[in-house]
């Protein structure tokens, strides 16, 4: 198996166990937390083929890869502020509790 | 694929699924920053040593301490137990396909046969200068975003005055 191979499988997999987090955890925060491992194994994969592949530049994907953490990081302060918000109104972070209310 | 490779690769998914399974919501953010930590050495091992950095900085730095405040703040949700989740097979059954598709694509693909090659040398200066030169616009305009989501959190996250809306 080359390298890019494996990385691209490991951030497949940090993928795979964000999304079954995000899909089954029941509270926001943990979503949030799938949310912010999917981003990160899409990070993975921008280094791995600026490493492995072939690139028009020598830094273009590191700079990509800067620009996507700070979307990250923009996207979960906005999160966490959301889920202040809310847990204020409603007194609960249970997304089960939560469906169906707001109407 | 070094044994190093293999071990942090190892560290970040097994940070990664205890941060999804665990029961305790600190414990959680906890195992989430040994996950990021993973992931930010990860990319060290690759040669991306100014992105490693910066992941350590945001992720383990701010981030995983950003969602500890969070859950100490919604505290008071816990004493109530979390309802069991629905459907937790379905979402598993679908991140399992998910996984299945994409490792069939990446072992399938006849595009990441590349042979080994050294790591394009990429030094902070080499960065800055490009940051500052070719790649200015986007930064501003990342400058400016991140300026509107600090605004915009601090703005949702306040709490309302009573007679406001």
């Amino acid at each position: 198996m080359t390298p890019l191979a494996g990385c691209l499988l490991v951030s497949s997999m940090l993928f795979a166990i964000g999304l079954a987090g995000a899909l089954t955890r029941r509270n926001t925060i943990l979503v949030l937390v799938g949310i912010e491992l999917m981003l990160n194994a899409a990070n993975l994969n921008f280094v791995a083929f600026w490493r492995f592949g072939p690139h028009s530049g020598p830094s273009t994907g590191i700079i990509f890869g800067l620009f996507s953490i700070g979307v990250a990081a923009a996207e979960a302060a906005v999160g966490l502020a959301l889920i202040l918000a809310v847990y204020r109104h409603t007194k609960t972070t249970d997304l089960s509790q939560l469906n169906g209310r707001g109407q | 694929m070094s044994a190093l490779f293999l071990i942090l690769a190892a560290v970040a998914l097994a940070g990664a699924c205890a941060a999804m399974m665990l029961r305790g919501l600190v414990h959680c953010a906890l195992a989430l920053a040994v996950a990021f930590a993973g992931i930010g050495a990860l990319y060290l091992n690759l040669g991306a040593q100014f992105l490693g950095l910066a992941q350590l900085l945001v992720y383990v730095g701010a981030i995983a301490v950003l969602i500890v405040f969070v859950i100490l703040l919604t505290r008071g949700a816990d004493s109530a137990p979390l309802s069991p989740a629905a459907r937790p097979i379905t979402g598993i059954v679908v991140a399992t396909a998910v996984f299945g598709v994409l490792a069939w694509a990446v072992v399938h693909s006849g595009a990441i046969r590349s042979p080994e090659q050294p790591a394009p040398p990429v030094t902070v200066r080499q960065l800055g200068v490009d940051l500052m030169g070719g790649y200015v616009f986007p930064l501003e305009v990342m400058g400016l975003m991140l300026t509107v989501a600090l605004i915009g959190a601090v703005i949702v996250a306040m709490k309302e005055k009573q007679g406001t809306q």
